[in-house]
């Protein structure tokens, strides 16, 4: 699992490359709890190389999508594979959570 | 085919594991969707029984067979851990999840989701929890 942030303004863009399972997620949830996260209000998620998640995975974002919603940030998903959609649509995390088809979507979404 | 897998209690071997049977499925041709799916259950059992009854102890093992039947595929995946107790399974709330940030607990609400079976058995020492998967 590869992760990598790149900073915009007041947004930050997190890429997701490779498998997020229990032994992986461990890092995503450092990446996700960095104060510096904290200071931007949109954090965009590319999940383009997203090839796995399992629930640990999942779990991280659920773990703090609240803490995030309170502080007013907004989190978006874009360039999710089907098979990978289908893990949280399981769940209905779908409908919890903003997924989208691609960065300019993201974007958009992000500045309303 | 080999189809049988054993591996040491560390997470490290869950892509070990998910390799192996997305190997397995490989000859059925499924759905990207149906075969993630199904590496998907297997990944959360195994990440169970590493983590929770085996704690992880690299010097316990768990085994995972694979067995084709006429309409569907098992799973047998075996350890000599503490024995996963059903009854005191709850189905999470996700929207609880979300507002008190609960990170894990929704791993066996997946495998319920997918699998068309799924047994707990122990025999005092060996635990083996089955999974079944109808395939058309």
């Amino acid at each position: 699992m590869k992760i990598t942030r790149e900073t915009k303004d007041n947004t930050i863009i997190i890429t997701l490359d490779g498998e997020l399972d229990a032994s992986s997620s461990v890092a995503l949830d450092e990446e996700l709890s960095d104060p510096e996260i904290m200071a931007h209000n949109k954090i965009l998620v590319n999940c383009e190389n997203l090839n796995y998640i399992s629930s640990a995975g999942l779990g991280v974002f659920i773990s703090h999508l609240q803490r995030f919603e309170d502080a007013q940030i907004k989190l978006i998903f874009f360039n999710m594979q089907d098979k990978v959609r289908n893990v949280f649509e399981i769940l209905g995390l779908d409908l919890l959570m903003t997924i989208v088809s691609n960065y300019e979507e993201a974007m958009t979404i992000a500045d309303e | 085919m080999n189809n049988l897998v054993k591996v040491s209690c560390s997470k490290k071997n869950l892509k070990l594991i998910r390799d192996f049977v997305s190997e397995y499925l490989q000859a059925l041709a499924l759905s990207d969707i149906l075969m993630n799916q199904i590496v998907l259950a297997v990944d959360e059992i195994c990440a169970n029984l590493i983590i929770h009854a085996n704690k992880e102890d690299t010097s316990k093992y768990i085994t995972l067979s694979i067995i084709k039947k006429k309409d569907g595929l098992e799973f047998h995946i075996s350890d000599h851990g503490i024995a996963f107790q059903r009854s005191n399974y709850k189905e999470p709330n996700i929207q609880d999840n979300v507002k008190t940030g609960k990170k894990g607990g929704v791993g066996i609400a997946l495998v319920n989701r997918i699998m068309d079976r799924v047994e707990y058995t122990s025999d005092g020492e060996k635990n083996t929890c089955l999974l079944y998967k109808k395939i058309k």
